[in-house]
């Protein structure tokens, strides 16, 4: 990928994968739709980390002289039914999105890669079985398997987080078990057992690695997805309850008021759509900015 | 031929032992789910101010005295006689009310995957043809956003723009509440029966009322299609006969439709059953957008008042559906594709 020809003095290994980040940003920044995506994600990430500074009113805060207010200077996005600021709520929602988004990433992340690399390493038995068990999972929409996983857990945001982890981590093994097929007859494997590493050294060392970039492209994708099962469990009252600034949770109060006063389904609508495309406009970036046949063209 | 005629049995058995497998494993979870619920089942039925004799009489009804495993069998006997229970909300056994609300969703599906092959597989050619440039551009965002979009929102401003707005579409339900009850239920595919029964209003109404969702499932449902046909495409356009075919002259519009397109038809078959499997998923959101009383419906609704009976049996008919679209699929794939026979 990078400077592949070892020169006199290789170069150290963790300067190559610097190189290699800083090849795939350039390359992502010279497409229009993953620039825009970056930007996107970066102002979502510095608006949760600056949600007091940004939001211009306390987003519980009620104001019952003032509700259902359109949009104004004193109220950029209208107040709600109870007053609350909207634009406020809305800056702190991005709070509850990245922290689902990150919870269940660390959670799908590791276990499909560790159920789809062991399924792929060591074959046989132990990989029918592991990948039955993803092919039922998979055989649901993940949307109605959340769904059914939080009837039986209760509504809360964090069963919504476990639920949508639940059925999120199937494709994640199926990719890493895809991966792991490829080079497990490879020589550096072969080497690796000859010299007396154990299993678990193995697939710790020199096989997970290898599957990561892919699974992180496939993350990132399913985070488009993970945000729009959130909000869609949010909606049909399942996920993050209210007062919670939730996204989906606000569209479905502000349903009622829809007729009238447009602007409490709108904002946070255009909210999750414009996230969940950045997600994929970066995701589709990734996969080709990872892409070798893409890489020859630079 | 006797060893290729072997060899094919072979393999059905085999993929009839993973689906049975796939299947067993499907009771299990719907089961499991069924069993960590934290609302009790038995008050859930007896209500709150029952009697003890009452809620102890029904718990040993429901075989919750038994050992887990015996419940299971027990379980898994009833699915296989097709006893599903009663619905704590309708009165009515699970099986028939979801025979009597899924034809509503599979109109609708049916509808929305029309929409979405009739959008998707063409702009996926067209991307294909012009990739790198603004027409494959502009294509991706579109179909991006298609999958990007949360569907109940887009459904609710679709609503308000036309409908409150310019009035071009029927609302919420199946027909408008006038028509209701006018045409005799038959088939409960509410296109088909009004046209059957000659009610040509009520056609129109229905026609009215199941554009709009089934335009935004389709939508949705298109970026998928959009995506697999520009890569099949593309493999195709890259090869030789391709070449050969240009060399001799043959016009653009032949070149890719009759040859690249007709190569690529069979996977695409494969490509709209599964994506028609994945509607069911925007389904249950669309239907509650537009109160149509369909499959999703239903099951949210029996979700919010904890009627796990009705939950589970509608869980575990979606992962049957999937599966059978699935095998379908794979059906569709041998059949249409002579290298694999």
């Amino acid at each position: 990928m990078t400077d592949a020809t070892p020169g006199p003095k290789a170069r150290p290994a963790r300067l190559q994968s610097l190189t290699a980040l800083r090849n795939i940003m350039v390359f992502l920044f010279k497409t229009p739709t993953s620039a825009f995506a970056m930007v996107v994600l970066a102002i979502l990430v510095l608006v949760a980390l600056f949600a007091p500074w940004v939001a211009t009113h306390n987003p519980y805060m009620q104001d019952l002289q003032n509700t259902l207010s359109p949009p104004s200077g004193a109220h950029y996005f209208g107040t709600d039914e109870l007053g609350r600021d909207i634009f406020s709520r809305l800056v702190y929602g991005t709070r509850i999105t990245l922290t689902i988004i990150f919870l269940v990433t660390i959670t799908v992340g590791p276990l499909g890669l560790i159920v789809g690399a062991v399924a792929g390493y060591r074959g046989g038995k132990t990989d029918i079985v592991l990948m039955r068990v993803t092919d039922i999972f998979l055989s649901f929409p993940s949307l109605i398997l959340s769904l059914a996983f939080v009837a039986a857990l209760g509504p809360s945001l964090n069963n919504a987080i476990i639920a949508i982890s639940l059925t999120a981590w199937p494709p994640i093994a199926r990719l890493a078990r895809a991966e792991t097929l490829t080079f497990r007859k490879a020589d550096y494997i072969a080497a690796a057992r000859l010299q007396g590493a154990s299993t678990t050294r193995i697939l710790w060392k020199s096989i997970m690695p290898m599957c990561l970039p892919s699974v992180v492209i496939r993350l990132t994708l399913n985070m488009a997805t993970v945000i729009l099962t959130a909000a869609g469990l949010g909606f049909l009252g399942l996920g993050a309850q209210p007062p919670m600034p939730e996204w989906g949770a606000m569209i479905a109060t502000g349903r009622r008021f829809m007729i009238d006063s447009w602007w409490l389904v709108t904002f946070p609508g255009v909210a999750i759509l414009t996230v969940s495309l950045a997600f994929n406009l970066l995701g589709d970036g990734l996969r080709d900015a990872l892409d070798p046949k893409q890489m020859m063209k630079r | 031929m006797t060893f290729d005629r072997r060899r094919q049995l072979t393999t059905i058995a085999g993929q009839c032992g993973s689906i049975f497998v796939t299947l067993f494993g499907l009771l299990i979870l719907t089961f499991v789910i069924g069993r960590i619920m934290p609302t009790d089942p038995v008050r859930a039925i007896v209500g709150e101010d029952a009697t003890r004799e009452v809620y102890e009489n029904v718990y040993r009804q429901l075989g919750l005295d038994r050992p887990v495993w015996e419940q299971f069998f027990m379980y898994l006997r009833d699915v296989v006689t097709l006893d599903f229970g009663t619905s704590i909300r309708t009165g009515q056994p699970v099986l028939q009310d979801i025979i009597h609300v899924l034809p509503a969703t599979i109109e609708l599906a049916t509808f929305a995957i029309i929409v979405g092959a009739g959008v998707g597989i063409p702009l996926g050619v067209l991307a294909a043809v012009h990739k790198d440039r603004w027409q494959d551009h502009v294509i991706r965002v579109f179909s991006l956003m298609g999958h990007s979009m949360p569907i109940f929102w887009t459904g609710m401003i679709a609503l308000l723009v036309f409908y409150a707005g310019l009035g071009w579409v029927g609302g919420s339900g199946r027909m408008s509440q006038f028509y209701i009850g006018l045409v005799p239920e038959r088939t409960n595919f509410l296109l088909i029966d009004s046209a059957l029964a000659g009610e040509w209003d009520v056609f129109f109404s229905a026609l009215n009322h199941i554009i709009l969702p089934a335009s935004l499932l389709g939508y949705s449902s298109s970026a998928y299609i959009t995506r697999m046909t520009r890569s099949f495409m593309l493999d195709q356009i890259n090869q030789e006969y391709i070449t050969t075919a240009r060399v001799k002259g043959l016009s653009q519009r032949q070149t890719i439709w009759r040859h690249a397109f007709g190569n690529i038809r069979v996977q695409l078959v494969t490509i709209v059953a599964l994506a028609y499997g994945a509607l069911l998923e925007g389904a249950v959101l669309i239907e509650t957008v537009f109160a149509w009383p369909g499959f999703g419906q239903y099951l949210t609704s029996n979700l919010l008042i904890g009627d796990m009976n009705a939950v589970m049996t509608c869980v575990l008919i979606v992962g049957v559906i999937f599966i059978a679209l699935n095998i379908l699929s794979d059906l569709l794939y041998r059949i249409f594709d002579p290298r694999t026979r």
